[in-house]
């Protein structure tokens, strides 16, 4: 149940969308999840959700692994939609209960944020997937860079996040090793109320905490002997470096954006 | 008492890191032995014990204990895990309780026992692991690697379980840790005659405490035998890349020499007593 976890998770492969400079790729997905909020029709989500299906189909990932990516949102999905659904009363109401009332212009609301969330999510997963965090974390800090002169830590920032990424999956590995290890001595973690659940995870927390400090100062003393302090003059064996290739996904996402911002205009009515 | 049938385990099914751990394999042990678990990391020991107290489905085939389908009723599973007690590698990472005692008790408490009950069960567990009194009342992170490593095995011989599974009892300790624990099995194995599974990647502990060895290589197990006609085959251990034991390899050595030794030799105790009893012969004919 927690290997389901996909935040950072990396599908290896070696597609167009995997060989992209991370930059680059960091930049295309937020201009499509801009693109998202600027999309007013129908027609124009249907082109946005076909481009983000290619996209899939280029990298080839399964398109099991996007509702793997969807199921920790599900509900949220239901809940925000719920609410738009009864409480946004723009339009003409053809049902009204009390405070709540039920309008075209509603389920309208309701179902674009919910098409806007189910792209953003998948949109940002297709990045994760197709990106290693190393190399994630190494754009990151590349794109922030011109922070530093407003004193911002941007190397210890990336340090920070590449080190919460690789441990994620080592600390994913470890709960399940504990469960399984209170398991054996009869734990008890699927039955019983809120309370007693809450009780179960004892055995699970606190083993896991002491690990993870252990961890932590393990890893702060192997890098203080290598002789690590900071980003001050470090240079970096993988280079990042700009080709054809990113610029023709560029110019593809450029025709995108072009394309569904015209949609807007266009007189159709939905 | 432990028997298993075409049993298949894949992990990560569907994505890129699909691996089979344990292939087709089919087992039977009886009750009432020490049975040595070797192979190569990644060769499916992990895995293939996991299977035994039901912590993995498996993808297919079937694990009996008992005779009894431990996945046939999911209610039961329970109580398979309280009969089949699994020591996981390096155990003291699950050690969580404010003492000793409450941590060796937690499996029996789940058990549902009485107070009562569990006061014996701990103060019996803790003996077997060789924990002194006093340090029941200790925080388990006060204790050393040793001892932490022996009170997170008495957690689970405190469950009295029918099979104890141990995946390498002795992994990071010196040689007085490793002697210190595997003695205490032993003695416990003879108190109470249960069934043991011991894994481990030391030819010499399997020699010296098994009376079988199981074999894995590839997903598959390779032998199932006693210690004697599995070290016997040496020369097909070799090429999968396991040893024998070292004293094994030195009669070996030695009889190839010329020299009047046996091959069969596989603990150092052994060895001693055949080499004193040759040369004794050999004195004799020189006088």
């Amino acid at each position: 149940m927690l290997r389901d976890i996909t935040i950072g998770q990396y599908f290896p492969g070696h597609s167009v969308l995997h060989k992209l400079d991370p930059r680059v790729k960091i930049l295309l997905t937020l201009a499509y999840i801009v693109l998202l909020f600027f999309v007013q029709s129908y027609l124009g989500f249907a082109v946005s959700i076909i481009f983000l299906g290619i996209c899939y189909a280029v990298a080839r990932i399964p398109l099991k692994m996007i509702l793997k990516s969807l199921k920790p949102i599900i509900p949220i999905l239901i809940f925000t939609g719920i609410l738009n659904m009864l409480f946004v009363n723009t339009g003409e109401p053809f049902f009204k209960w009390g405070i709540f009332s039920l309008s075209w212009s509603g389920i309208d609301m309701a179902l674009t944020m919910a098409i806007r969330v189910v792209c953003l999510i998948a949109a940002a997963s297709l990045l994760t997937y197709t990106t290693s965090p190393i190399s994630l974390t190494d754009a990151i800090e590349r794109l922030l860079k011109p922070l530093r002169v407003f004193k911002f830590p941007v190397h210890e920032l990336a340090m920070m996040m590449s080190i919460a990424l690789r441990f994620i999956p080592t600390l994913v590995e470890e709960t399940d090793k504990i469960m399984s290890a209170q398991k054996a001595r009869g734990a008890d973690l699927e039955s019983g109320g809120l309370m007693q659940r809450a009780k179960a995870l004892i055995p699970i927390l606190i083993p896991l905490f002491i690990s993870a400090f252990r961890r932590a100062e393990e890893l702060a003393l192997a890098m203080e002997c290598r002789c690590y302090h900071g980003g001050e003059g470090r240079t970096r064996m993988k280079q990042l470096h700009m080709g054809g290739r990113d610029a023709a996904a560029a110019c593809v996402t450029v025709a995108l954006m072009g394309i569904v911002i015209g949609l807007n205009y266009l007189p159709i009515p939905w | 008492m432990i028997k298993i049938e075409n049993l298949t385990h894949r992990y990560s099914v569907g994505t890129p890191f699909e691996k089979v751990a344990v292939d087709h394999v089919n087992l039977e042990i009886e009750g009432g032995e020490i049975v040595g678990v070797i192979g190569h990391t990644g060769s499916g020991k992990s895995t293939l014990i996991q299977h035994l107290n039901g912590l993995l489905k498996p993808t297919e085939g079937r694990v009996f204990i008992n005779g009894q389908d431990i996945w046939a009723d999911k209610s039961k599973m329970r109580q398979v895990r309280f009969d089949v007690g699994l020591v996981f590698q390096y155990p003291e990472y699950q050690l969580f309780e404010e003492t000793v005692y409450k941590d060796i008790a937690f499996g029996p408490k789940n058990m549902g026992l009485g107070e009562e009950e569990i006061r014996e069960r701990v103060t019996k567990a803790a003996e077997f692991a060789g924990l002194r009194p006093e340090l029941l009342e200790k925080s388990p992170f006060e204790l050393s690697g040793g001892q932490k490593r022996r009170a997170a095995i008495a957690g689970v011989i405190a469950m009295e379980p029918k099979v104890l599974i141990l995946d390498e009892p002795t992994a990071g300790l010196d040689p007085k840790g490793r002697n210190k624990i595997l003695n205490q099995i032993k003695n416990y194995h003879e108190q109470v005659g249960n069934t043991i599974l011991l894994v481990s990647h030391s030819m010499e502990d399997v020699a010296m405490f098994a009376d079988k060895v199981l074999v894995m290589n590839q997903a598959k197990i390779f032998a199932y035998d006693t210690v004697e006609n599995v070290f016997a085959r040496s020369e097909e251990l070799k090429s999968i890349r396991l040893s024998v034991p070292q004293i094994t390899n030195v009669f070996h050595r030695l009889n190839e020499e010329g020299y009047p030794v046996p091959r069969n030799v596989y603990t150092v105790a052994y060895a001693k007593r055949k080499l004193l009893a040759e040369l004794e012969k050999e004195g004799k004919l020189h006088a």
